[in-house]
């Protein structure tokens, strides 16, 4: 599953271009990583593309921290 | 200026006038083109006139499904992308507003503006992975000024001047352009219908004293396309003979 958290975060790191260090479970996207709204929709879709998974529109909302995309994923794999 | 080569576009409405002469225009600067429409036939006579790099998808645009599918085998069948959208189709239900009935309304909304809507939506992933893209509506001098006995075509056309103003700053930062072209009085099938005495009126109003050509929106659509014009976003370009000078 460290597997999935690492790929999450190496998505995170080339769209928005931070550092990965920056890029904590507990970092939000908009607040801490300087993404905008645009860039929360473009995340989204490119999780979707490398999980190969549909993520709805109100589960993307609640996505607001590194840590909530790895925590949701994880979770659609398992079910 | 204004090579498209390399680039992939789709034409709705192309089986019309205008559509027709903006597809031949999009080629001859060197863009491969997906032409799009419900008349299969012409659409086919027209790919044919074109020779390589065109392809043909026909789809109803007051159909959801059509439109998903549309995007989809557009992009399939142009290499898995698509850079510039040119929102054409249109169709009207012309009459005075005491006696439009709410089909003729629904109707025109939900194939000019609801239609145009669903297929730049569908399209517009792609544009942003790639960091490109070109979304030129076609709306019309009558979603600005108005017409008696089309209230209901000016709506929609007004409509996508909004809707298009949105989208613009929506996609902006991702290299994407979406601009609106409003043609005058465009020699075409669907102002053929209009009686002597309808032109000579309408003649009256134009300063350039004649109707355009179809080949005079395409030019402008092809500036639109262009890389060159990669500054120009959330804009109407009228082209109208000066009939209206907005």
């Amino acid at each position: 599953m460290s597997d999935i958290a690492e790929r999450v975060k190496k998505i995170v790191v080339e769209h928005l271009g931070v550092e990965a260090a920056q890029v904590k479970e507990e970092a939000k996207f908009i607040d801490d990583l300087g993404a905008d709204s645009l860039d929360t929709v473009e995340l989204v879709m490119a999780f979707e593309e490398e999980f190969g998974i549909e993520i709805p529109d109100d589960a993307a909302e609640k996505i607001q921290t590194v840590g909530d995309a790895i925590g949701f994923i994880k979770g659609t794999a398992k079910s | 200026m204004f090579d498209l080569t390399g680039k992939a576009a789709l034409v709705t409405g192309a089986s019309g006038g205008i559509g027709g002469a903006i597809a031949r225009a999009l080629h001859k600067q060197g863009a491969t083109v997906t032409l799009s429409g419900t008349r299969a036939e012409a659409l086919e006579e027209l790919k044919a006139s074109l020779g390589d790099r065109a392809h043909v998808v026909a789809a109803r645009m007051d159909d959801p499904a059509d439109i998903d599918r549309l995007a989809k085998e557009a992009e399939a069948v142009m290499a898995g992308k698509l850079d510039i959208l040119v929102n054409n189709a249109g169709i009207t239900r012309d009459n005075l507003s005491m006696r439009m009935k709410d089909e003729e309304w629904d109707k025109v909304l939900q194939v000019n503006l609801t239609g145009t809507f669903r297929l730049t939506r569908a399209t517009m992933r792609g544009m942003m992975k790639r960091r490109f893209g070109r979304v030129i509506n076609i709306t019309s001098i009558v979603g600005v000024t108005g017409n008696p006995g089309q209230a209901n075509y000016a709506a929609a056309k007004a409509g996508l001047i909004g809707m298009s103003k949105s989208l613009a700053q929506e996609l902006a930062s991702r290299g994407i352009t979406v601009n609106c072209l409003a043609p005058g009085f465009i020699a075409t099938p669907m102002t053929d219908v209009l009686t002597d005495d309808q032109k000579k009126a309408i003649l009256g109003r134009v300063p350039a004293d004649r109707l355009g050509t179809p080949e005079e929106i395409a030019a402008g659509v092809v500036y639109l396309a262009s890389d060159e014009a990669a500054y120009v976003t959330g804009q109407t370009l009228h082209i109208n003979g000066g009939m209206a000078m907005i």
